[in-house]
């Protein structure tokens, strides 16, 4: 079983590998865009604003590889016309996309530590007496959830050939919407509040804030990050919609598969 | 266990298409209709037909990627799709369009699916260059990436990967439509060798009546989705002849047309009434 998962490993990173001069450019792109976002805050000489907004890049950029690359890996292999033969191997779907979700979780790190140093050299950046230990807790514990998103939004290809891969797209650019990556929650409209409250990203922003000593942040260095003590509810939420996320993604995976089996949607198109 | 490598069992798919405004209407096609018949453990069955015939539908029924509506079918004993997963460890199936990672090598695309299907890799790897090898393709190019290779070389790779896990159940969907002479050619000595050496069953579609004839010991005849006539290639010959009425009908490109009214290939229009 475990040589299995590790086959997805070994496949993505082959991929990863093949496809480097793309990698690189959404890499560049990734550290750009998170520099020209932060740097905002520099331009309003505001550290609390820089701050708030390099927490908001360096999560976004860590969570959304980490969903992107469930999301889109039956995407992949629709347009490589590989998923029939993924399917009929003899292998869980739960080994399989645990086997994806493995290499995710890894490309995702390594995404997010690339734009953190590369963000080193646009801001005079100081995390001195933020709580650093405690966002690591809070991003691996908001990844169980981002799984379990990931795996609902992967079904979409599996349903529609054509307009999956579009819906996935579609689906994470609402998680960036109403999850206050760059604000509060506050300032969206009313009717979009709700949303967020169903949103992991959310919690795990709320709790890197804390941790951060953003909230408390009163112009003075260093950082006073909260103690890990004062995040557990935001910890406790996200682990408790990983615990529903992860076997619902399954589930809806399953469905799925089965559905598309019964209507001959697996069969390759393009 | 079952002496029967495949059995199948009144088995009918029919695909929905919603059209129209809002669609309101459903337009039903019929890719299989009550089919049966069996392959015994060993033995090599060659499926015939136009495009559209069915044969795909058939094979991807067989590979667990496509439920029936109706009927069954058991492979090695084993039912689907209560079954599926045991069934994937005893079938390796080939079809005719070019499902790999094209940017990866032969190697790294061959070592993903040993290690998908939980094979050493060392081991695996000794296997695809002995295969490989057999089949006419050139070692140096194991390393390359597959979107450099030829059709030919594509194809020796596809069937590479389906005999990596030594599986008793070889689905070969058109494993040579494309292919050069000569390629073609060592697809059919591999596969004829195979066969002698490990009495692998063969379950293989095509339009190539040579290759049928050359490979198979049964064949059947699928048209609209109907198993129209089944037997050897001599007792299908001499069934047309005598449905037809022309005694001297030899080949069984003219023994399709008597049996299943339409011709094998050139087919312009997909049959109505066909999706797949």
């Amino acid at each position: 079983m475990v040589r299995q998962m590790l086959g997805f490993v070994y496949r993505d990173w082959h991929l990863t590998r093949r496809y480097w001069s793309w990698v690189a450019v959404f890499t560049i792109y990734a550290l750009v865009s998170s520099a020209t976002v932060t740097l905002i805050g520099v331009a309003a000489k505001d550290v609390r604003l820089t701050l708030t907004l390099t927490v908001g890049v360096l999560l976004w950029s860590f969570l959304s590889v980490l969903f992107n690359e469930i999301a889109m890996s039956i995407a992949f292999e629709r347009w490589e016309g590989t998923l029939e033969y993924t399917f009929m191997a003899p292998v869980s779907r739960l080994v399989h996309m645990f086997g994806v979700s493995l290499y995710a979780l890894s490309y995702a790190v390594f995404r997010a530590l690339f734009v953190l140093a590369g963000l080193f050299v646009f801001l005079d950046l100081s995390f001195r007496g933020a709580n650093l230990w405690g966002m690591l807790v809070v991003l691996a514990a908001s990844s169980f959830a981002f799984v379990g998103l990931g795996l609902i939004a992967a079904t979409l290809p599996v349903m529609s050939p054509e307009r999956g891969a579009e819906a996935t797209n579609i689906f994470q650019s609402v998680l960036l919407l109403v999850s206050g990556i760059y604000y509060p929650v506050s300032v969206l409209p009313r009717w979009l509040q709700p949303l967020a409250a169903v949103s992991p990203a959310t919690y795990a922003l709320s709790a890197s804030r804390k941790l951060m000593g953003i909230d408390t942040y009163s112009g003075q260095a260093p950082l006073r990050g909260a103690a890990f003590s004062d995040v557990l509810p935001e910890i406790g939420i996200l682990l408790l919609m990983g615990v529903v996320l992860v076997p619902l993604g399954f589930f809806v995976f399953g469905r799925c598969e089965a559905w598309a089996k019964r209507t001959g949607k697996l069969k390759r198109t393009g | 266990m079952s002496s029967y490598a495949i059995q199948v069992h009144n088995v009918s798919k029919v695909f929905r298409k919603r059209t129209g405004w809002l669609g309101s209407k459903t337009i039903r096609r019929w890719a299989l209709r009550n089919v049966n018949f069996h392959v015994e453990d060993g033995e090599a069955y060659g499926l015939l037909g136009p495009n559209g015939s069915g044969k795909s539908s058939l094979i991807r029924v067989l590979s667990t990627l496509l439920t029936p509506d109706e009927g069954w079918a058991e492979i090695m004993g084993m039912r689907l799709p209560d079954q599926e997963r045991d069934v994937r460890r005893v079938i390796g199936r080939v079809s005719v369009d070019a499902a790999y990672y094209k940017k990866l090598s032969a190697r790294e695309n061959l070592m993903f699916t040993a290690r998908v299907y939980g094979l050493d890799p060392a081991v695996a790897e000794r296997q695809s260059r002995a295969i490989l090898e057999q089949l006419g393709f050139d070692p140096k190019r194991f390393g390359d990436p597959l979107e450099d290779m030829s059709r030919g070389m594509q194809q020796k790779i596809a069937i590479t990967r389906a005999l990596l896990v030594d599986p008793p159940l070889l689905l070969l969907d058109e494993p040579t439509t494309g292919l050069d002479p000569k390629s073609k050619r060592d697809v059919m000595i591999f596969i004829e060798d195979l066969r002698r050496r490990k009495n692998t069953t063969i379950l293989l579609t095509t339009h190539d009546m040579n290759e049928a004839e050359r490979l198979c010991e049964r064949l059947g005849m699928l048209a609209h989705g109907k198993l129209v006539a089944e037997g050897t290639a001599d007792e299908l010959k001499r069934v047309a002849a005598l449905r037809d009425g022309f005694p001297s009908i030899s080949t069984l490109e003219d023994a399709f047309l008597a049996l299943a009214g339409e011709k094998l290939v050139d087919s312009d229009a997909a049959p109505a009434g066909e999706v797949a």
